[in-house]
């Protein structure tokens, strides 16, 4: 008795653990980001990057600096001092001072607020977007995406990856060629190695913002999945013990 | 201290005489068979599952905020601002998954065992109307957060009754109270979804529990144990196969309660968008109508219905017949103690036909949710390159379709005309552990 439960509990578990990753992302499967969001280091510097390259025009609405501060491990002072440049208080949430109509006439579109983009299209989309970015003279902004193809947005670290240029195929006929690989044309000031951990921990940094309750769901989770193995286990015994009753009387 | 008790027990007996015989009727003194099985264990889960959905929806409406403008932020204010906002939220969005994965289990055992057969056809039906309601349930509360997916999926939803001849449009606005999804339709489907609807639903679980009560519960033997040998060691009178429900069977079903959310646990803290099956990841971005996501379709639990729309072609000039298709499954399912006319109950005693088709309304069940979900639409690409997606799709999904409503029809025939070869069912149930 005690072997089915054991072994439906391990066949459940492991069922469990096949089907969730093979349904796990619709759409088409770009490079895995990497994330980590248990990094707090991670987390610090993706929150630098952040608010030096990202909160000129993107807000984070959902998101205080003082909840950031204490998840992150910051003081109030580091994070008013360092991260926030809008004079915005520490209870406040994250918005950008781009006016939006401006916005709207520089890049036909306001740029929309990053709080939860981790959740509404994934950290692999945003890891891949940030690192591919390219010249295209053909665009009003200058620049191109090939994860997002003519996004409005230009590259906000090109000082630090470079400038990319785009490396087309041979055109069909009727057809514009088709980007075949990126190159770096300049350097910038990251070896590309380095740029992509930088885009990793803005990565990261943006999955904390959409659920931060990530950090303290984990931790908690997994004493209270040993609870609850501990009580089932009882539970069972409970069982077996009031059950003796009924296998007596067969 | 036994004085006290029993001092208030008396206190209680002398002004609500009811009380007691009504509690030895549905626990103590309900007589289950005692060789029930792990199918039996979905039907008091999903007690546990519905006790969870309103314990967890009422800390919810105190922070959600019921309008368009506010709705979305008010989610996400419970997510990140309310004390332990999101363990609640998780909860009752997995909740309602797992009522879906416990409640097609427990659909699928009755089945398999013939528990909707004569004498419990009423049982059956009153489940059957619960399933109906915690569709409409489901689907109310999933336009609630007033993400993007909530509304197009609100949308695409109701304007199935927009196909209904003449009234069709008429209807469509009543509903929406609006020309779209809007304020008007949030406000009323929050008021079905937290008051009316679980009213209805709660009335309708004692009643289908009532029924089952007077008539006795089936056991995966199918065995009558009623009508077979008398006396057990709790009662002379009563049948030897079964046994006291309380205590018995509340322990067990109480190690089947901690088995079940342990592993609810699991997802509520390890994985609470289940990889964009519990929580899609479009539901994450407001609601916009000037926006359609990219692929609109309902949470994981309607797809095979909603698979049964999509797969029946318009004719005629109208796109009913896949409306009342879908509602049809639905219909079939409610049919079944009167399209199934076997007189043996339980698989482990019906012929091989019944057994196959069994297998059959299964498979295709799953594969119309995978079609539905949109699945073979990005695994045909994969496993045939090159192959047209869309004739594909169809072929695969109307044959899916044939199979599900096929299994009524051959069902009925089969035991109709007396084509089943049944084996004897014996007069004793059987123990296996």
């Amino acid at each position: 008795m005690i072997k089915r439960y054991l072994s439906s509990l391990a066949l459940a578990l492991g069922l469990a653990a096949v089907v969730a990753p093979a349904f796990a992302e619709e759409g088409e499967s770009l490079p895995s980001a990497g994330t980590n969001v248990a990094d707090q280091a991670s987390l610090q510097r993706g929150a630098k990057l952040f608010f030096n390259y990202c909160v000129g025009c993107h807000s984070l609405k959902y998101v205080r600096y003082s909840r950031m501060a204490s998840d992150l491990g910051l003081s109030e002072e580091e994070v008013m001092t360092n991260l926030n440049f809008t004079g915005a208080k520490f209870g406040e949430p994250v918005i950008s001072h781009m006016p939006e109509a401006s916005a709207k006439a520089w890049f036909g579109k306001a740029p929309p607020d990053l709080s939860l983009e981790a959740r509404a299209k994934g950290v692999d989309f945003i890891f891949n977007y940030l690192n591919a970015f390219y010249l295209d003279p053909t665009r009003p902004v200058g620049w191109n995406n090939t994860v997002f193809p003519n996004a409005s947005m230009p590259n906000p670290l090109w000082e630090l990856q470079g400038l990319q240029v785009a490396v087309h195929g041979a055109a069909k006929p009727g057809e514009e060629a088709a980007v075949e690989k990126l190159t770096i044309a300049q350097p910038g000031r990251m070896t590309p190695e380095q740029f992509r951990g930088a885009t990793r921990d803005l990565t990261a940094f943006l999955e904390y913002a959409a659920e931060p309750a990530a950090l303290e769901r984990r931790s908690v989770g997994i004493w209270v999945i040993l609870f609850l193995a501990g009580l089932t286990f009882l539970l069972y015994l409970l069982k077996h013990e009031y059950w003796k009753d009924v296998h007596d009387s067969h | 201290m036994a004085n006290a008790f029993s001092r208030i027990g008396d206190w209680f007996n002398e002004r609500a005489p009811g009380l007691m015989p009504a509690y030895r009727k549905h626990m103590t003194e309900y007589y289950a068979p005692k060789n029930f099985n792990l199918w039996y264990y979905f039907g008091s889960l999903a007690l546990l599952v519905l006790v969870n959905q309103i314990v967890t929806g009422i800390f919810l409406t105190m922070n959600y905020k019921t309008s368009a403008a506010e709705a979305f932020n008010s989610v996400e204010y419970i997510m990140r601002d309310v004390e332990w906002g999101w363990l609640i939220r998780y909860m009752h969005s997995t909740g309602a998954s797992l009522f879906f994965v416990v409640v097609f289990l427990h659909m699928f055992r009755g089945i398999m065992y013939g528990s909707f057969k004569k004498p419990r056809e009423l049982v059956w039906i009153l489940g059957m109307l619960i399933f109906l309601v915690l569709m409409a349930e489901a689907f109310m509360g999933y336009v609630l957060p007033w993400g993007n997916m909530s509304f197009w999926g609100a949308k695409v939803i109701i304007s199935l009754f927009g196909t209904i001849p003449f009234i069709g449009s008429t209807l469509v606005e009543w509903i929406m109270g609006d020309f779209l999804p809007a304020d008007a339709t949030l406000n009323r489907f929050f008021a079905l979804h937290v008051i009316a609807l679980p009213l209805v639903l709660l009335l309708l679980v004692v009643l289908h529990l009532f029924a089952l009560h007077e008539v006795g519960s089936n056991n995966p033997d199918g065995v009558d144990v009623k009508h077979g040998p008398k006396g057990n060691r709790w009662n002379p009178e009563k049948p030897i196969d079964a046994i006291p429900f309380h205590p018995y069977y509340t322990v067990k079903d109480l190690f089947g309660v901690g088995f079940f959310i342990t592993i609810a646990a699991f997802i509520i803290f390890f994985a609470p968008t289940f990889g964009g099956w519990f929580l899609e990841h479009d539901n994450f971005t407001p609601a916009n109508n000037l926006v359609t996501p990219s692929h609109i379709k309902p949470s994981w639990y309607f797809t095979p219905f909603y698979a049964i729309l999509r797969m029946i072609p318009s004719f005629f000039g109208t796109a009913i017949w896949g409306v009342i298709g879908m509602f049809g499954a639905i219909l079939l399912l409610a049919l079944l103690p009167w399209i199934d006319k076997g007189e043996v109950r339980s698989v482990r005693f019906r012929g091989l036909g019944f057994r196959i088709a069994l297998g059959v309304l299964v498979f295709s069940f799953l594969a119309l949710g995978m079609v539905g979900a949109g699945v073979t639409s990005e695994l045909i690409p994969a496993w045939f390159p090159g192959a047209d997606v869309t004739t594909w799709e169809n072929a695969f999904g109307r044959l899916m379709v044939l199979g599900y409503f096929g299994f009524f029809v051959f069902v009925w025939i089969y035991t109709r005309f007396g084509f089943e070869k049944t084996k004897p069912v014996p007069e004793r149930v059987t123990m296996h552990d």
